[in-house]
């Protein structure tokens, strides 16, 4: 027997907003859960009127799209949530950031304008950066990682470990040059389970002996739909461009660029190029 | 000077351990201050330390009505450390990481006073880890003037003899005006050049008052182990060490703006003291006998406090807390003038009350008024009537059985009762009854209600006497027997799937019974469970009894002490106890007289509402009890 509370119902949603935020600095080691509680608080304290779920214990309408792993800084995390009074975006966004932790930052807030979200994410392009590591060996792995066919590695769950195929996913993969360390960006497509950057290290680890003498700080840089027909560039379609009124646009990386710091494309820096799987 | 942040060498290590957002600070509303002040006085530097996992001491009140309080203070910063779990500790010692505080990550070590809060003596053995990580010398006597005065609070301060040889001073009671105080004291003896080192410090601190020094008391021992006398060897220094009180709640309304945590913790909520101290005169309660006497927050305060609480943390929940919340004497106004306020803005409202009256249902009711009402608790900590009058809580069973039934008709679907096991002079039967309890429970519920699927949680402790209590002279019982007891219980509770069962065993108890009525002649103990690798010894995963049992024999060999001799042992009226320096404001005579008339079946009003019954706190503290109504009412404020 279900029982609801008593009272009217909640208010309907009358809008719906899309956002994209960042996960930075320190506050990279938040897991997805401890930022599904802060931004909710900040929801709150910025008094954003929230559209909440019938029941006992009503949430806030809120989805989230696949959460860049604990510990991984991110320049594209994405959510869409239901509010019930229309809003303007822009005076939500700077509310809303203030609002926020310094490190959990907003980027961009948009409103829907129809479709779903997550049917214009299917990869993501990682940035790893390898204190240590000489750009030379960084680049050798990589070219033995993309020249097989199958990597297997083994990943520990709560519930055991589970095998799972680091190369297939992997689309892209190049090496920038950098006066401090080496830097490798991908274009890893999503598939379940996810193969997460720390999949593809282990997969170098296996075929290239490669162990980096720091932990690697790994970036999200960007999520999308993969540019139609040329798997040997790591642009991807921004999602918000639909709702942003220029479905054209691609998504820029972090820093506004998509060729190497030192000026040299990243194929041109280290000769190495994925072909696409599947 | 400059003192250089670690999180540089800490960051890499972060990836490799669980949790790691626990780690890095950057609440909401937490502060970095720089390390030199402005001024030409000097900075006096607190970091503030809750010796147990970041997700339990997070939420702790103590812990951040201080830092707030002092950071609020010009000159002075305050900073905060938790204690680290073993895979970081690990990784810690293997590159050489120092103790941090999450806010700046600045070396513990590097402050001028590391004030430890324990609200639990089972936080001992993390102490000796965070002074180890931290590069602090274990016992006080070897540290140097590069090393923070060390300071212990909370409840389990009002005996600190066991941490007696790590401390370097204990503060008894509420901490607000203390810690001013204290700040005060260690600025003046840094702007005069620091004259006489750590000692003259520590010796200033004494004589003003503020602070208990364990190193300026020498206590001698009888030929049987039990404490000939404790006296001061210092001129100056008090022969009895008096607890502070603060008397007018209203005046320190903190915490203001709470610490609002990243990772998850064990309370997410905003919680604000309605009132201090109890006078229900429970005899196995330490809290309510050493925070006397009853101090109410009023109304208003109290709905200002939520207001801006609320506001500057987001927090959708908000706890009225207190010993008994269910008596303060506006209760009812601030219930009501809440729920106003909050209706239809998805913030919950919760009043930990046990209180076993129709009242404190009404209340729950109140506060509940659109949202699930899954479950109420209640304590009669006893299960027959014979042992609830021992421990003075006047409830009879016809009072739980109209009380849940109430619950049960207003739509609760659920009631969870406390109890304790060991009580003095409890017998098998006592404990037994609580089966009786529980299913007449179940039967009144399913009569008022017409359903079957109400339930019934029955969770039972071990009793653990403890100082400043009329139970401080029992004999604990002991582990087994403790045991045996809770397992003639669940088999007479039987297979009925509407009564669920929840209890403790005995031995952590036991390990906490030494903790809690040790003396100095403990702190060896500490020191080799640690050794041996002792953490975290609140937690079920970590605590090990065998590690404290071998310890002990190991500690006490060819001494008449024991493990025994500490918990199951009943005191008499002459001896000496550890803690009678200590003074928490209550008449050992009364404790003494109450003690007897706990063995008679002599009963205590709460003189909140009855005369003064001369537990001595009032009168030897020079304070009284403040309670309402004050005839105010709350705030007709709007929600944002």
């Amino acid at each position: 027997m279900s029982r609801m509370p008593p009272g009217p119902p909640p208010p309907p949603a009358v809008q719906r907003l899309r956002i994209r935020f960042a996960k930075r600095g320190r506050l990279r080691f938040t897991s997805h859960r401890d930022f599904q509680r802060a931004f909710e608080r900040a929801l709150r304290r910025a008094a954003v009127p929230m559209a909440y779920s019938a029941g006992f214990s009503p949430h806030p309408k809120i989805s989230y799209v696949g959460a860049a792993p604990t510990g991984t800084a991110s320049e594209a995390e994405y959510l869409e949530m239901a509010v019930t009074e229309r809003l303007d975006p822009a005076a939500v966004r700077a509310d809303l950031d203030a609002a926020l932790p310094t490190g959990l930052d907003l980027l961009e807030i948009v409103e829907a304008l129809g479709g779903s979200l997550p049917e214009r994410i299917e990869a993501s392009l990682w940035e790893l950066r390898l204190p240590g590591v000489p750009t030379a060996t960084l680049a050798g792995a990589v070219s033995r990682f993309l020249a097989a066919t199958d990597i297997t590695v083994e990943r520990r769950l709560k519930d055991g470990r589970r095998q799972l195929d680091a190369r297939a996913p992997v689309l892209h993969a190049g090496v920038i040059e950098d006066r401090n360390c080496a830097i490798l960006r991908m274009v890893v497509r999503h598939v379940t389970p996810a193969v997460r950057p720390d999949d593809v290290l282990v997969g170098l680890r296996q075929v290239a002996n490669l162990t980096p003498p720091v932990p690697p700080l790994v970036t999200r840089l960007a999520q999308g739909l993969l540019a139609d027909g040329d798997p040997a560039t790591d642009q991807l379609a921004d999602p918000l461009a639909f709702d942003r009124g220029c479905p054209s646009e691609r998504a820029p990386a972090a820093d506004g660029t998509l060729v190497a710091s030192d000026g040299a494309s990243v194929e041109d820096a280290v000769g190495v190029s994925a072909a696409t799987h599947g | 000077m400059t003192v250089e942040s670690l999180f540089p060498r800490l960051e890499p290590l972060l990836p490799r351990v669980s949790k790691p957002i626990q780690y890095v600070g950057g609440e909401l509303n937490a502060q970095v201050k720089a390390w030199d002040g402005a001024g030409g006085r000097p900075m006096v530097r607190w970091c503030l330390h809750y010796p147990d996992a970041y997700e339990v001491g997070l939420p702790n009140q103590g812990v951040q009505i201080l830092y707030e309080l002092l950071n609020e203070t010009p000159d002075v910063l305050a900073e905060r450390a938790y204690a680290v779990w073993p895979d970081l500790e690990r990784l810690m010692r293997e590159h050489g990481v120092p103790l941090f505080t999450v806010d700046a990550h600045r070396p513990v070590r590097a402050f001028d006073v590391l004030g430890v809060s324990f609200a639990t003596e089972l936080g001992y053995t993390n102490f000796l880890t965070t002074l180890d990580l931290a590069g602090i010398p274990l016992d006080s006597a070897d540290r140097g003037d590069d090393d923070p005065l060390v300071l212990a609070g909370g409840h389990a301060a009002f005996n600190p003899e066991p941490v007696a040889d790590f401390l370097d001073a204990a503060v008894l009671g509420d901490g607000e005006q203390a810690v001013l105080a204290i700040t005060e004291v260690v600025r003046g003896w840094k702007d005069e050049g620091r004259p006489g080192g750590r000692d003259e410090a520590l010796l200033r601190l004494a004589a003003s008052g503020a602070v208990y020094v364990p190193r300026f008391y020498d206590v001698d021992y009888l030929p049987d182990g039990r404490i000939r006398r404790v006296l001061p060897n210092r001129a100056g220094v008090p022969y009895r060490v008096v607890k502070h009180t603060v008397m007018d709640l209203d005046a320190w309304p903190y915490p203001k703006r709470p610490l609002v945590p990243l990772a998850e913790t064990v309370h997410e909520r905003y919680s604000v003291e309605i009132f201090r101290g109890c006078t229900r005169g429970c005899r196995f309660c330490q809290a309510g006998m050493i925070t006397r006497p009853v101090r109410e927050r009023s109304v208003t305060a109290i709905g200002e406090m939520v207001a801006t609480g609320v506001e500057s943390s987001g927090f959708s929940e908000v706890g009225l807390l207190s010993l008994s919340s269910a008596d303060h004497s506006e209760i009812g106004l601030i219930a009501k003038g809440l729920a106003d306020r909050y209706e239809g803005t998805n913030t919950a409202l919760s009043l930990p009350s046990t209180r076993v009256d129709a009242f404190n249902v009404e209340l729950a009711g109140e506060l509940s008024r659109n949202g699930r009402r899954s479950g109420l608790t209640f304590a009669p900590e006893g299960g027959s009537e014979r042992i609830r009058k021992v421990i003075n809580k006047m409830v009879t069973e016809e009072d739980l059985i109209r009380t849940v039934t109430t619950a049960y008709s207003a739509g609760w679907r659920q009631v969870k009762l406390y109890f304790m096991c060991g009580l003095p002079t409890e017998t098998d039967e006592d404990v037994l009854a609580i089966a009786g309890l529980a299913k007449e429970v179940i039967r009144a519920g399913r009569r008022v209600t017409g359903r079957s699927d109400i339930r019934c949680t029955v969770s039972i402790g071990g009793f653990v006497p403890k100082p400043h209590t009329p139970f401080q002279w029992a004999g604990q019982l002991d582990a087994l027997t403790t045991d045996a007891r809770l397992a003639l219980l669940r088999e007479a509770i039987g297979r009925d799937r509407a009564i669920g069962f929840r209890y403790h065993d005995g031995q952590p108890g036991v390990v906490e019974g030494l903790l809690s009525r040790g003396d100095r002649r403990v702190g060896a103990v500490i020191r080799r469970v640690w050794a041996d690798g002792g953490r975290f010894d609140g937690w079920s995963e970590h605590f090990s009894y065998s590690r404290w049992a071998d310890a002990c024999e190991q500690a006490f060999t060819g001494t008449p002490l024991s493990l025994d001799w500490y918990t199951t042992r009943e005191r008499v009226l002459s001896e000496v106890l550890p803690w009678d320096h200590l003074d928490s404001g209550l008449d050992k005579d009364w404790l003494w007289q109450d003690w007897q008339d706990s063995l008679t079946g002599g009963e205590v009003e709460d003189c909140r509402w009855q005369p003064c019954y001369d537990c001595g706190v009032c009168p030897g503290m020079g304070t009284e009890i403040q309670v309402g109504p004050t005839g105010r009412t709350l705030l007709p404020l709007s929600p944002t």
